[in-house]
């Protein structure tokens, strides 16, 4: 996710709770963050930064149902008009038989098309560089970053409060 | 962690069983009285004797039609009913169990709801005792007289090749070993929970999950062998090696059910403040999730049955689907429909799981659903063709349903709402799942 010719201010930090409480600090301060880095999921840190709520959910629902027509129309096709097979004594279109296949198609079409909504939504990909302001969120530290151009305090003013709200360290990256 | 925007209430609130609510009980259980006695009138006049119905399948219900007398009827829905009732109850016990395990916060904060389930215990156990003792030959094919006995004219092989298991002195035994285990197990783990509330400390929590633990082990063997007992036997012919899986998903869900009705009608009564909408949330996901595995394990029995098509065995869901006149048809898909497909379209959302009166209406519909999945598994092997649904049956229910609530709201004026020492109650107090 290539973001050309803008400024951040990167603040890290040791600890989730820290985080947690500076994100609340400086948005109560009228500061816009862009995003908050963790090497893990930290409850209630999406609402903090005010983040809208994910529609994964809807994604899945709708993967789901396209996953149970396709298994629907593909046993029905193939059992039922283009080669009816008698199997067990049983009417060709006997649906119980293929509610597992249904299932499986379902749950299916519901895993791949959540993971690969995912790697789109989140710019993630084989030649995709990904952005990474501070490598170590990936290890132990939690890394903020505000986008300056979408701010009206002034750098050193967002900087003195990232600073105060806990940052071990404060730096400027430019993408 | 991490909800520092929650309020924390207080965590000191006792449950007021009022003279009101003690009222509307009491009318419940007389109505219930009256309606069973109305129904067996009607059914004494001969109402139930219209056996002529199933005629095509005389073979089927040999058990059922002869000698068939309209107090079977009763006698079977006090079986169904205490069945059912048990089983919620005994969730109680499993579900305080398996978050002990777990060591699980979440739940802390309403664990005095599935604390309370259990009290309820011995009323079906007594009832069960009884009916197995004096008129087990009303419900069991196999209590039949001389159907062990080669000499006898009743003489079935098939049935007395599982005398081993299937004799009423071990029966009984089972019975009391049951309720016996169960009960115990839950009036430990209560009373070390009612000693933490007031000495605190870590030493209840401690035995608890050793006890939670032990109560786990010995419901792993007896969740399967008392579903064969109470519900599989019935039809002794027949046999499913997922029954107890089906019977203990079937009770899990159904309590789960009565878990969340009764926090959810507490919250609105201005009781358990602190139980927040993720406590619902997650309670509602619980609902769901075993809605589906009730479903998955109904389906997995069935499917077996429907692709093998051996006589033996589709016999069983051949009585239930067109056996015996059709009568168990409307209970067979009312079944699947309020346990799987009302449950799994309504809770699917999240916002449907955090609003109470969605909640309360999927709660009802996995209980009314879950009577009548006991209901097609006991009728057509006790009554046959003589089964029903009138105002025997809504009298038993009603009857049981106001028992049940009486005995679970006077347990819950034993101790303070909250658990105020349990170690995880902060955690409980500030869960959030966003």
């Amino acid at each position: 996710m290539a973001e050309i010719n803008k400024k951040f201010l990167v603040g890290v930090y040791d600890d989730e709770d820290i985080a947690l409480a500076a994100v609340n600090k400086i948005k109560s301060a009228g500061v816009k963050i862009y995003e908050v880095y963790s090497p893990f999921a930290i409850h209630g840190m999406d609402t903090a930064i005010g983040h809208p709520r994910s529609r994964i959910g809807i994604a899945a629902f709708c993967f789901g149902v396209v996953g149970f027509l396709c298994a629907l129309t593909l046993t029905t096709w193939t059992m039922g008009i283009d080669w009816p097979m008698v199997i067990g004594g049983k009417d060709p279109l006997s649906y119980p038989n293929y509610v597992p296949a249904m299932f499986e198609l379902t749950v299916l079409f519901t895993a791949f098309g959540m993971t690969f909504t995912f790697f789109i939504s989140n710019g993630l990909g084989p030649t995709v560089k990904p952005l990474l302001f501070d490598p170590r969120c990936t290890d132990n530290k939690f890394i903020m970053a505000i986008d300056l151009s979408k701010n009206k305090l002034s750098e050193t003013e967002i900087e003195s409060l990232i600073k105060a709200s806990g940052a071990e360290e404060v730096s400027v990256k430019q993408l | 962690m991490g909800a520092h925007h929650h309020e924390v209430v207080s965590v000191e609130e006792q449950f007021e069983f009022t003279a009101e609510s003690k009222r509307n009980l009491l009318i419940g259980m007389g109505v219930g009285i009256a309606l069973v006695l109305l129904g067996s009138y009607l059914l004494s006049q001969g109402g139930g004797h219209d056996a002529h119905a199933a005629a095509g399948h005389g073979a089927e219900h040999d058990h059922g039609a002869h000698g068939y007398h309209w107090t079977q009827r009763i006698i079977a829905n006090l079986w169904l009913n205490s069945v059912y009732f048990a089983g919620i109850s005994i969730i109680g016990m499993f579900f305080i169990s398996y978050n002990y395990l777990a060591q699980a916060g979440w739940s802390a904060v309403f664990k005095r709801i599935p604390e309370a389930m259990p009290a309820f215990l011995p009323i079906p156990a007594i009832i069960m005792i009884v009916l197995a003792v004096f008129f087990g030959d009303k419900i069991y094919h196999w209590m039949h007289e001389g159907i062990m006995d080669p000499a006898s004219a009743n003489y079935d092989a098939i049935i007395a090749g599982k005398q081993g298991f299937l004799n009423k002195p071990f029966y009984i035994i089972r019975l009391l070993l049951y309720f016996g285990l169960w009960y115990v197990l839950w009036r430990i783990v209560r009373n070390l929970s009612l000693r933490e509330d007031e000495i605190g400390g870590l030493d209840g929590y401690e035995k608890s999950i050793k006890y939670g633990t032990a109560f786990l082990v010995v419901f792993a063997v007896t969740s399967s062998t008392s579903a064969w007992d109470f519900v599989m036997s019935i039809d002794t012919h027949w046999f499913s090696t997922m029954f107890g899986w089906y019977t203990l998903a079937s009770w899990h869900v159904a309590g789960l059910a009565t878990m969340t009705l009764t926090i959810v009608t507490l919250k609105e009564r201005g009781y358990l403040k602190a139980v927040n909408e993720s406590h619902l949330h997650d309670l509602g996901k619980f609902c769901f999730a075993f809605s589906i595995f009730w479903t998955y394990v109904w389906f997995a029995q069935f499917l077996l049955i429907y692709y093998a098509n051996l006589p033996e065995e589709a016999i069983y869901y051949r009585e239930r689907f067109s056996g015996y006149g059709g009568i168990y048809k409307a209970p067979f898909f009312i079944n699947i429909l309020l346990n799987f497909v009302a449950p799994f379209l309504v809770l699917m959302t999240r916002d449907s799981k955090r609003t109470s009166v969605i909640l309360k209406l999927a709660c009802w519909s996995i209980l009314v659903g879950h009577y009548f999945d006991f209901y097609t598994n006991i009728m057509p092997g006790t009554v046959g063709a003589n089964g029903g649904f009138g105002a025997v049956e809504f009298g038993f229910v009603l009857l049981f349903a106001c028992a049940f609530i009486w005995s679970v709201s006077s347990q819950l004026t034993k101790a303070n709402l909250i658990p105020r020492n349990h170690p995880m109650l902060e955690e409980s107090l500030h869960h959030d799942i966003a």
